[in-house]
């Protein structure tokens, strides 16, 4: 079942957002799945090492919560087409995460409906860590 | 004093790489498993959607049945480890400092339990431009994504900057 159909859809309109505060718990269930055990995301001490206040998450954790957030709006059906972002910033521990985005433009092109949009995550004071956007069909 | 600044950091090296594919690798076949732990570990700590892990359900949307994440790596836990990574830090000297420029990803099939995905790789771009770091060299890395079919499942375009 789909969440949003095209029909639906309003340029400008703001994605319900999708938000984790994230540590540890986090952060090494997405190194295990990932294969990517790196001590700046293990041991705050390696973080401290190169400036920064302790451990860190992954930027790829934070590329999955906006493909997540695409999801939660569009559902089942979700198909994204396009996905494009810079990481800017760091999330530490127990940062809020929040994903968000925002319909730039929808319109029919080579028999698909797709929608564009403006996509970032932020930390609880609003600092964009990861800006982007993305290209999603919608089939409904 | 003035420090001697580097005219260019593209040597001839860097630019016999562009355009040429480099050998890929191939991974093992994705396992229902593999989806739902993925799934478990980018949702955590709620439940993922039922179309990453529940087959009954899945089967009644669009796909006819399980999809992975769009997102998901499939190229973990090879038994053979790659030997070195590229690290941020360089060795300090300039041009050999890294940061993360970037992705793009084009999504074209998806992928399924049982698909066994093939990657290709080239250097597609190097550019360098000056920025409040000095000199940054831009490297634009395309990787294409292939499953057993032969059919492009992703097209991906990373940038690293050095500095």
């Amino acid at each position: 079942m789909a969440h949003v159909t095209f029909a639906s859809v309003t340029e400008g309109q703001e994605l319900p957002t999708f938000q984790r505060t994230t540590d540890f718990m986090h952060w090494n269930r997405y190194a295990a799945v990932n294969d990517e055990f790196v001590q700046l995301h293990m041991d705050d001490e390696a973080g401290k090492k190169v400036g920064q206040k302790g451990a860190f998450g992954m930027g790829n954790l934070q590329v999955a919560y906006l493909h997540n957030l695409l999801r939660q709006w569009v559902g089942d059906d979700c198909w994204i087409k396009k996905f494009r972002c810079e990481l800017r910033g760091m999330n530490f521990k127990g940062d809020t995460l929040t994903a968000k985005g925002k319909v730039l433009k929808k319109y029919e092109q080579g028999g698909e409906r797709l929608v564009d949009l403006e996509l970032w995550t932020e930390n609880q004071t609003g600092q964009k860590l990861c800006p982007g956007s993305a290209t999603v069909v919608l089939f409904q | 004093m003035t420090q001697e600044k580097p005219k260019t950091y593209i040597t001839p090296e860097i630019k016999a790489r562009i355009g040429v594919e480099v050998p890929g690798q191939t991974a093992a076949p994705i396992d229902e498993s593999d989806i739902r732990k993925w799934a478990i570990a980018v949702y955590w700590p709620e439940q993922p959607p039922r179309i990453f892990w529940d087959a009954e359900h899945a089967k009644k949307t669009r796909w006819k049945g399980i999809i992975a994440p769009q997102e998901m790596n499939v190229f973990t836990w090879p038994a053979e480890r790659p030997k070195q990574r590229l690290s941020a830090a360089g060795t300090g000297q300039p041009g050999t400092r890294i940061l993360n420029g970037g992705s793009e990803f084009e999504y074209f099939a998806p992928m399924r339990p049982g698909d066994v995905i093939s990657s290709k790789s080239k250097l597609a771009e190097v550019f360098e431009r000056e920025g409040r770091m000095g000199l940054m060299m831009f490297q634009v890395t395309q990787t294409d994504l292939t499953n057993q079919r032969g059919e492009l499942v992703k097209r991906s375009k990373t940038t690293l900057i050095f500095y």
